[in-house]
């Protein structure tokens, strides 16, 4: 089987390569572009660890083969900060003690950042449900729920 | 979790891809959202040799409405369903169906066309689909051709699509004024597949009489499952807190569940008989222009 | 409530202080295991058996190795050779590393394939060719005891049956009189089902051996990395592997909950690999192995009573139980009891009698009994009393709190020796439940609850007093393989006044780089920003057996705290020498000591460093570090009341918790933040075996599922926004107070939402459901099926 040329802009730098077509695109960025805060948690497009930000749009990224994100732009965990300043998405579950391991913290970031995108004043209900395919087993998501209402708040 | 190796393919017209598809046979699959197909793959519950990525298609994700009918392009993501004015407004069974399916990361990619090829009698758009009279529009060798909903679902993961065509649109008939449909599912946890899930349309005439129904069945038999007793049984007559509970029971003895973890089938046919009158009376809400 | 001694600047204890680790986690800047990459590093991936019971005929590698990328295959026979293909159980039963001959549960490690990536190790792991003779599959405990089973353990000599142990404890002979003479009896069966910690996080490792030094080096999910490095010491001594030269690294672990305490075969077969390929080796399990065929909780099925008097007073307890353990005692419990703690089951109450006894039991499941959240089987027993007393409430039309007061153990009563032989160290129950009540509206729940009712709506009210126990413990009592269970903490003063603190237990989300900063902050007056805190490595980290049961706090945060004082005792012999005065002269507030009466006349904590390493008195030696091992005395006993308000839909049987106030009292707290933080996740790992997560199998053994489709997980949406309260009733054997709280909520939630769905279908004559509460068994039940 033959390999494919892609090039993807991560975190806002192109990224270039030959991969399997069945590399994953969690696999891609965790071991080819050693970006680790993306986190691979049940395989089965389950638990949301390994959300990031496709084209814009919250993607599961262990259900999207590289091939497919060739020509799009990914952004990650460690893109959200700019200049060394914490997102507000950060700074929120730092501030409200929105994560305990931290293993599920990026998707839980990743998630909430879109979902904010999309929905700058979200009820909590809202924010329950735009989290609803990431899965934290810490925090009881109490205080998730308030990390993005701190974000909410500040953006 | 590693998928088995494939060849990936990325035709950029549609007569490229169904040409592919000829030429590759059974060894090739469609690759829509992938939202289904992945996971599959890294089960290695499915192994093709070739994946043909669709995504690079013009031209098939819209939502319009055009000569009578909705019409809804195949890569037309759940996500653009969920968000889309026209879709909650004028027809809110089919906001209700693409706001449940899995979560919202899934619903960014899955589409509407690979929700409906896929055959899972466990999605949620066939039992819309069935409830709203739809048709699908494929794309072959020989060009389109349109296969109403009735004949579409052949079995589990079974469709009356060929190897070598695409789902290319789905076509739903503008639903005349007083009418109404809802969609209500019940799951074990939030994107779950639904233990038993009901969609139903109505429509009523002047005097609150019905005068057109449609009640579709979520994950109760090998494929969506067309409760065609029920409807008959609303047609013609008001719908009364006694005529929507005959269309409930007629619609749970229509239903063919099979007891697994998510229940018996005795306890399934109930939730399928409480979830018809609950649609039936939403979807009658929403034709007297309530929400 | 805990008195705040030092201000927020030094951040003692009782401060909410921002955690240490978080910078690093929101920015994706964790290092976890799977995270770790080693030149030439290979890839290992598990060939797994599909039957739960089979004779292995033959496994052939050929195809695999033929496999572009693929190394190696390894098997049982490939670690025969160096007599490493079982090993010992942290219960001194042994377990399997790789099969030679049979497979004793579906999903067991038949072999391991080696590769050079994780595509060309998944690959090979298709391509290896097993074929099984299948083998009559017990796996019904109950059937597993009958005279004729088959007996599985055909490995253990003078093995006779699929019995593991039979325990007991209390009088039988009194308890049998109470049960006999009391006016009132009640019975009910409770099965406490096969659970799955699922941290999001699952378990792997990266070995590495250095041929030359002979040095073994692992980045391993473990909760215990001390004891795991003896064991493999002791395990794999006669290959050359000797304790000086392994080091285990547990790095961010991203949730553990009991999990990463067994030694798991992947873990051994890694290391075996590396040895043998002479190549790091990376192995990270996929979900659906981790599911399958790591260490289980509970799995307790419950026979259990109670004798009261007419009015309520409640005289006696007596509860059997089997517990299905799977193939081989792996639990990972270091009392001397085989059921654990399961003598907590007298709960709240003074019981004037009480008698409890435990069969284990080998099937063809997967083996565990590892604590799900919880000391070590302190949820089983807690799910049935605080069942069977809201079961007795109904059968003596009493109110369920009205019961509770009645019985409850006064707080005067303690230290309260219970009849089953533990010793709790403080309590206050009557006054947890009676905040709980007042915060939740009780009073006006029922009113509301009746009206409902008369409506036809289903509305619960439910309540939970429970008592827990943790904090293992003292020497007398546990060890794994002989290792005591004290914990450590080696503490560094620099000379510039900044701290250094190392720790014998680990965390995985508690927050420890934080909490046991706050603890020497709180005893040396150091501000909490000064101080590092380390853990994890083996090679530096003092000896300590490491973080479960809810012990970091009660054992190695009280060694912290002794190792502090040890530090302020030296460090006041320096301020008598630079002030001039007596020892006896000086008194301390947080972060200095002063001459008595002249508070000017003081040393801070910070002067006094910079003279231990510059100025000291003469005899004494330089430097101001101290090292503390503590055996703790008794173990702590945290305890609290939750009141669980659910609406149920008659017409699905879906279970919808509207509120759930928790009240919980842990004595002195460290970081109120992080306990409510502990407390959300506790409650939600409680209401997650209560109404959606299960572990079962059909006859032949084969599991239901091995993903998050199947094992249902909350999500956000599942998860009510959990109300907490607290009340504060310290330890008084425990230098800081301290009780410990991360498993409070899993052991007390359960039965709280269990006895709510009960009592809003009590008027239908239900009594007793069991867990998970899916909406099919609630429907059962309201419809009399």
């Amino acid at each position: 089987m033959g390999t494919q040329s892609i090039s993807i802009k991560v975190n806002g730098v192109e990224q270039t390569g030959e991969v399997e077509p069945r590399l994953l695109l969690v696999h891609f960025i965790r071991e080819d572009l050693g970006l680790t805060g993306t986190h691979i948690g049940c395989d089965t497009t389950h638990c949301g660890a390994c959300t990031v930000i496709l084209d814009g749009q919250a993607v599961k990224s262990c259900t999207v083969f590289t091939v497919q994100a060739s020509g799009k732009e990914v952004l990650t965990i460690e893109g959200m900060t700019t200049n060394g300043e914490l997102h507000p998405l950060q700074a929120g579950f730092m501030e409200e003690h929105g994560l305990q391991c931290g293993f599920c913290t990026p998707g839980m970031i990743m998630v909430s950042h879109a979902l904010l995108q999309e929905n700058s004043n979200p009820t909590e209900e809202e924010i329950r449900f735009g989290i609803s395919g990431n899965l934290c087993r810490c925090t009881g998501y109490v205080n998730i729920v308030k990390a993005v209402q701190y974000a909410a708040n500040k953006i | 979790m590693i998928p088995g190796t494939f060849e990936y393919h990325k035709p950029s017209t549609l007569d490229e891809a169904v040409a592919l598809l000829a030429s590759l046979g059974d060894d090739a699959k469609v690759l829509s959202g992938g939202q289904s197909l992945i996971p599959m793959m890294k089960f290695r519950l499915a192994e093709p040799a070739n994946l043909v990525d669709i995504n690079g298609l013009e031209g098939l994700d819209y939502i319009r409405e055009a000569d009578g009918y909705l019409t809804i392009g195949a890569l037309t993501r759940e996500a653009e369903l969920d968000r889309s004015d026209l879709i909650k407004s004028k027809y809110p069974i089919i906001h209700d169906t693409a706001h449940v399916i899995a979560d919202p990361q899934v619903r960014n990619l899955a589409t509407i066309g690979g929700n409906l090829a896929h055959g899972d009698p466990a999605n949620d758009h066939p039992a819309t689909m069935v409830a709203l009279g739809a048709e699908v529009v494929v794309f072959g060798p020989n060009g389109s051709r349109t296969i109403g909903i009735d004949d579409f679902f052949l079995g589990p993961l079974a469709t009356a699509l060929k190897a070598n065509e695409i789902l290319t649109e789905i076509r739903i008939p503008v639903p005349p004024a007083n009418s109404g449909g809802a969609y209500i599912k019940f799951e074990r946890k939030v994107g779950d597949f639904a233990i038993a899930a009901v969609a139903a349309t109505v429509t009523l005439d002047g005097s609150g009489k019905c005068v057109k129904a449609g009640i579709g069945l979520t994950n109760v038999g090998p494929t969506p499952v067309r409760a065609k007793a029920a409807e008959e049984a609303l047609i013609g007559n008001p719908l009364t807190d006694d005529n929507i509970a005959t269309a409930g029971r007629l619609a749970s003895e229509a239903s063919q569940p099979v007891g697994d973890q998510r229940g018996s089938e005795e306890y399934k046919r109930a939730v399928v008989e409480v979830l018809t009158k609950r649609a039936l009376h939403k979807a009658k809400a929403r034709a007297e222009g309530g929400k | 409530m805990t008195e705040l001694k030092t201000s927020a600047e030094i951040g003692g204890m009782g401060h909410s202080v921002k955690r240490k680790e978080d910078p690093r986690f929101i920015r994706g800047r964790g290092n976890y295991v799977d995270d770790v990459v080693r030149p030439g590093m290979l890839y290992m991936a598990i060939v797994r058996s599909p039957y739960a019971h089979a004779k292995i005929l033959s496994i052939n590698s050929e195809k695999a190795l033929a496999h572009p990328g693929v190394a190696a295959v390894i098997t049982g026979e490939t670690l025969k050779e160096y007599n490493l293909h079982w090993m010992p159980t942290l219960m001194s039963d042994t377990q399997m590393v790789l099969p030679i001959d049979k497979v004793m549960y579906q999903a067991q490690e038949v072999a391991a394939v080696i590769a050079t990536s994780r595509y060309a190790a998944a690959d090979g792991v298709e391509l290896v060719e097993v074929e099984y003779e299948p083998l009559e599959v017990v796996i019904d405990p109950f059937k597993a005891l009958e005279p004729g089973a088959p007996v599985l353990r055909t490995d253990k000599e003078g093995q006779k049956d699929n019995r593991i142990f039979h325990w007991e404890a209390g009088d039988k002979a009194a308890t049998d009189k109470a049960f006999k003479d009391a006016d009132v009896t009640i019975s009910q069966d409770i099965y406490i089902p096969r659970i799955h910690v699922a941290s999001i996080e699952t378990c792997g490792i990266v070995a590495e051996f250095d041929s030359v030094e002979g040095q073994l080096t692992l980045w391993m999910t473990s909760q215990a990395p001390h004891a795991h490095r003896t064991v493999f010491a002791m395990v794999a001594g006669h290959v050359g592997l000797s304790e000086e030269k392994i080091r285990i690294i547990s790095p961010d672990i991203g949730g553990g909950f009991g999990g990463k305490v067994p030694i798991y075969p992947g873990y051994v077969i890694a290391i075996a690999a590396t040895v043998v390929t002479g190549s790091p080796i990376k192995w990270v399990e996929h979900r659906r192995e981790n599911l399958q065929a790591d260490s289980f909780g509970r799995d307790y099925h419950m026979h259990a009573e109670l004798a009261a008097d007419k009015d309520g007073t409640m005289k006696a307890l007596r509860i059997k139980t089997i517990a299905d353990h799977g193939y081989t005692d792996a639990a990972t419990q270091p009392s001397k009891w085989p059921a654990g703690l399961f003598a907590i089951a007298t709960g709240s109450y003074p019981f004037e009698a009480a008698f409890c006894e435990v069969d284990g039991v080998y099937t063809n499941k997967p083996p565990g009994g590892i604590a799900y959240r919880c000391s070590f089987r302190v949820t089983e027993a807690v799910h049935a009393i605080e069942r069977l007393v809201d079961i007795l409430a109904d059968d003596l039309g009493m109110d369920p709190a009205e019961l509770r007061m009645k019985n409850f153990i006064p707080p005067e009563a303690f230290p309260y020796k219970s009849v089953l032989g533990l010793e709790y160290d403080s309590g206050n129950y009557a006054g947890a439940l009676k905040l709980a009540m007042e915060k939740i509206g009780y009073q006006d729940l029922l009113k509301e609850q009746k009206e409902k009712r008369e409506r036809g709506e289903l509305m619960g009210i439910g309540i939970s007093s429970f008592t827990e126990v943790v904090g293992a413990g003292p020497s007398k009592d546990f060890d794994i393989l002989g290792l005591k269970m004290f914990d450590s903490a080696e503490i560094r003063i620099h000379p510039t006044g900044k701290v250094l603190v190392r720790i014998g237990v680990q965390s995985q989300g508690q927050g420890h780089e934080t909490t046991f900063g706050q603890i020497v902050a709180e005893e040396l007056g150091i501000p909490v920003s000064d101080i590092k805190v380390e853990h994890g490595d083996t090679d530096t980290a003092p000896y300590g057996l490491g973080t479960y049961a809810s012990r970091s706090t009660p054992v190695a945060g009280a060694a912290t705290a002794m190792a502090s004082r040890k530090i302020r005792d030296k460090a006041k012999k320096i301020a008598a020498y630079l002030l001039e005065v007596s020892e006896d002269d000086l008194d301390w507030e947080p972060g200095k000591f002063f001459v008595k009466g002249v508070p000017d006349k003081a040393k801070t904590i910070q002067e006094i460093a910079f003279a231990a390493y510059t100025n000291h008195p003469q005899g004494m030696e330089a430097g101001l570090e101290a090292v503390s091992y503590y055996d703790p005395p008794n173990m702590t006993f945290p305890f609290g009341s939750y009141i669980c308000v659910v609406d149920i839909d008659s017409g699905t049987g879906q279970v919808k918790i509207r509120r759930f106030m928790a009240v919980d009292d842990c004595g002195n707290i460290i970081n109120p933040m992080i306990v409510e933080g502990q407390i959300h996740g506790g409650l939600t790992m409680g209401m997650a075996p209560a109404l959606m997560e299960e572990i079962s199998y059909d006859e032949e053994g084969n599991i239901y599922g091995g993903s998050f489709m199947e094992y249902l997980m909350p999500t956000a949406m599942e998860t009510p926004n959990w109300e907490t309260a607290k009340t504060c009733t310290p330890s008084p054997h425990h230098p800081i107070g301290a009780k410990g709280v991360g498993e409070s909520a899993t052991v007390g939630a359960p039965p709280a939402i269990v006895n709510a769905v009960v009592d809003a279908l009590s008027h239908l004559g239900v009594r007793h459901l069991e867990i998970p509460l899916t909406p099919e068994k609630v429907w059962r039940a309201i419809n009399g099926l």
